[in-house]
């Protein structure tokens, strides 16, 4: 699943958020979208996800306007938003399975991967808990299996690790990498966070919303004569290290 | 798409809303308080000040709680559509929002499908609002029972399409107050829920008009005709174009970045 971002640029009445962007990311890999707080990640989210409407520039999905081709986008794209977005009242299996209606797939159909997902993330024995029981790490994964339902190509996280302790930041990530692998999944994890980095990550570092450096997080650091990340990302947005 | 995914993604939005009313169960009973209220309390206090003559669709004289009902239905239709509404594009919706703007299905369709669904939940209300009417005397025939259903799903529509829009466009109304002063309480005096317009024309011709061109006038008089098996073409026609015109504005001219949908500030980062 490749993607591709075309010069996108965007803003808030007059307001730039986002310059002039452009990147792809590469079938199969798992890209860290790195940025301060207020850097446009989000916007950048809102947008891929259709929440936002393009401004200007193109965003290309396997080579296909997500502009002028939007549901089979959609279809592609599994999406873990900053902020909450199960039904705490339901139970997580109850969660899955609207993800799937919404999909357009029937129950049988959600049962048969509903239950291969709670597996995988290891959810079985929670699955039929109202969410609102669950702590931060374990609705984490809730959220990661419902994206991954409709088994889509690429995965997008838009923060995902927010709120949570340091024990299940890593595991989520190491998770989340594992998936990469497995599923020849391409992801795009958006954080602040250099820790979720690693060095032969594609590393994408949004600042101010433009673009600042694009490639794998050794050779960023190479280009910038810095031996670490923190150090090479403390150099191009001036911000200390997170 | 297919037809079978449009059908499962319509059950599934369906489902997830008769499985919140069911975790919410002790709102949807004390939402009831308000229209019993208005029948129980008001309707006593005014039956005697008010007297209605024999107008259609009523063949007799009848007693002012029988005429308040439909309009009590509506009431209960607009309380519930409005907050519904709100509820989308401010608060407790909102993930489930982010979730239903994912699916690759239409949008026109995911919303529609979901206002149908808010009213699914408003008609039971209805309903059960009806059933404890009757133990008070209110007893339309026992097929008005099934006639109202149409006027009433449309009437959903319509209120759950209009919340939409004003949530959506109007920012100045997206606390619940804010809408029930300037949208709820016009919407429900200046019609003829609680009064027959020919007094209302007695009173104030200009009155009488701004109560024509409600359109939850038309939304009560379908409910009303129905209840009691008649037909009224100019109410049922109304209302009907009235909630298409206003669900295709609403879910045509729907942007996520105008509601907090997208992040709970309402701008992203």
């Amino acid at each position: 699943m490749s993607f591709e971002a075309r010069q996108i640029s965007f803003q808030y009445g007059s307001k730039p958020v986002l310059k002039e962007v452009s990147f792809t990311l590469a079938s199969g890999r798992f890209h860290a979208l790195l940025g301060p707080n207020g850097a446009g990640k989000s916007t950048l989210f809102g947008l891929m996800t259709r929440l936002l409407a393009l401004q200007t520039g193109e965003l290309l999905l396997n080579g296909q306007s997500l502009r002028k081709q939007p549901a089979e986008a959609m279809r592609q794209i599994g999406v873990v938003f900053q902020q909450n977005a199960l039904d705490l009242d339901l139970t997580v299996r109850q969660n899955l399975y609207y993800h799937a209606a919404l999909h357009g797939l029937s129950r049988k159909e959600a049962r048969k991967r509903g239950d291969l997902e709670l597996e995988r993330f290891a959810l079985v024995e929670r699955a039929n808990d109202p969410v609102r029981q669950l702590n931060g790490g374990h609705r984490r994964r809730v959220e990661i299996a419902r994206a991954l339902l409709h088994q889509p190509g690429l995965l997008l996280l838009d923060e995902p690790t927010a709120g949570l302790d340091v024990g299940s930041r890593a595991g989520l990530n190491e998770h989340v990498r594992r998936l990469c692998e497995e599923d020849d999944l391409t992801v795009l994890w958006a954080t602040h966070l250099i820790e979720e980095v690693q060095p032969d990550d594609r590393v994408l570092i949004l600042h101010q919303g433009r673009l600042l450096a694009d490639g794998e997080g050794r050779a960023i650091c190479a280009d910038q004569g810095q031996t670490n990340l923190a150090d090479t990302f403390h150099a191009l947005t001036g911000a200390g290290h997170s | 798409m297919t037809l079978a995914q449009y059908w499962h993604c319509f059950v599934g939005i369906q489902v997830r809303e008769w499985l919140r009313f069911w975790q919410q169960r002790t709102r949807f009973f004390s939402a009831l308080v308000r229209p019993l209220l208005w029948l129980v309390v008001f309707a006593a206090g005014f039956r005697a000040v008010l007297g209605v003559s024999i107008i259609p669709p009523y063949d007799t004289y009848i007693t002012y709680e029988t005429y308040i009902a439909p309009g009590l239905c509506g009431m209960i239709i607009l309380f519930n559509s409005m907050q519904g509404a709100l509820s989308m594009v401010y608060d407790r919706e909102l993930g489930s929002m982010r979730v239903l703007l994912m699916s690759p299905l239409p949008r026109p369709f995911l919303l529609v499908t979901k206002l149908l669904a808010m009213g699914m939940v408003s008609m039971a209300q209805v309903y059960l609002f009806l059933l404890i009417a009757r133990l008070l005397d209110v007893e339309p025939p026992d097929w008005g029972y099934l006639a109202v259903l149409p006027a009433l799903l449309l009437t959903s529509l319509m209120l759950g399409a209009l919340g939409l829009l004003i949530a959506t466009w109007i920012k100045q109304l997206e606390n619940f107050a804010g809408v029930m002063n300037f949208v709820i309480f016009p919407m429900f005096f200046l019609s003829s829920a609680l009064y027959p317009l020919w007094r209302m024309k007695e009173a104030s011709p200009w009155l009488y008009w701004i109560c024509q061109f409600n359109p939850f006038t038309h939304a009560v008089e379908a409910i009303r005709f129905a209840l009691y098996l008649q037909w009224n073409p100019q109410a049922f026609g109304i209302t009907v174009l009235v909630a298409v015109v206003l669900a295709v504005l609403a879910t045509a001219g729907f942007r996520p970045q105008r509601t907090r949908i997208l992040s709970s500030g309402g701008k992203a980062g």
